[in-house]
């Protein structure tokens, strides 16, 4: 079974760059979501301030 | 035809519409992608001269591949806000940026690491290939740097749209290098004027990465262009509708 896992003499080579790819999509993945959020807060942070100010 | 564009170049439109397909596109994406890996990682056979390092290219292709898509969608969307003015093709070109960078950074960083135990070396600069994707890299930084320094955004809108129609140039530079020049790099090996030139049973996993990295990267970017609508219509009435719903009064 872990055979299939070896990838022979290059097995650093294919698993480093796999591991590699992966990590740079969850990345994105997590802080497009957490951006989205930041520039929402953002925005309704200004919003009550201008609605305290009227 | 044109009414829809029409409407759906409107922000609040864009907005409620991408939401709702951001999810069916990362679904069929993480289909695509999970087959693309298991079938690329364990059921291909090994390359007869490369053994088990060709398995790098299903993640190397469709990262080069986008590093390229990335940027002529921002050309493209660059060019129709210069021309008509529309205020979504901006946000859509300024949102392409640092996803086009991160990809292009993956397609050098696993190129690299495929390089190593194939060509015997990390980084060869006279390599045509490997230098104009660098440059594309930068062009991308360029482009991030030039926006930032502006502060009014209408003004780098306009201006970051040129430099992005100039570096235009580096892409097809960067197709065609290994053509034009001798090079380190392999040529091509799916769109070519004789079909492709690899097995079927290496290729069905091959073109599952590099739709379902597409559709990755399309709901990334409509992520992106929600979040920088948001923000460049934050003093319009339907964004404070939305995050300030207004109170009933009984």
């Amino acid at each position: 079974m872990m055979e299939i896992f070896a990838m022979g003499e290059y097995s650093s080579f294919v698993w480093s760059s796999y591991l590699l790819t992966f990590l740079v999509i969850i990345f994105n993945a997590v802080h497009v979501r957490y951006r989205h959020r930041q520039i929402m807060n953002e925005i309704k942070r200004r919003l009550n301030l201008e609605k305290v100010n009227e | 035809m044109w009414k829809f564009l029409h409407k759906l170049a409107s922000p609040p439109y864009f907005y409620v519409l991408a939401k709702k397909i951001i999810p069916w596109l990362s679904i069929f994406a993480l289909g695509l992608i999970t087959y693309g890996t298991i079938s690329g990682l364990f059921f291909t056979p090994p390359d007869y001269q490369q053994g088990d390092a060709f398995r790098i290219i299903y993640v190397h292709v469709p990262a080069a591949y986008l590093s390229i898509l990335a940027y002529m969608i921002m050309a493209i969307s660059a060019g129709i806000g210069l021309i008509w003015r529309i205020k979504l093709s901006h946000a859509i070109t300024a949102s392409a940026a640092p996803l086009g960078a991160w990809f292009t950074f993956l397609a050098l960083a696993t190129g690299s690491i495929w390089g190593k135990p194939m060509w015997g070396t990390w980084w060869e600069w006279g390599d045509p290939r490997l230098t104009s994707e660098l440059i594309m890299l930068f062009l991308y930084f360029g482009y991030i740097a030039l926006r930032s320094a502006i502060d009014d955004t209408m003004k780098a809108d306009r201006a970051s749209a040129v430099l992005i129609l100039v570096g235009v140039i580096n892409v097809p530079i960067i197709h065609f290098s290994v053509e034009w020049w001798s090079s380190l790099h392999q040529g091509p090996t799916l769109i070519r004027q004789d079909g492709p030139t690899i097995d079927p049973t290496m290729l069905y996993p091959l073109l599952a990465m590099i739709i379902g990295f597409s559709l990755l990267f399309t709901a990334l970017l409509l992520f992106r262009v929600r979040s920088e609508v948001l923000y460049r219509e934050r003093r319009s009435r339907w964004v404070r509708n939305l995050l300030l719903p207004p109170v009933q009064s009984i």
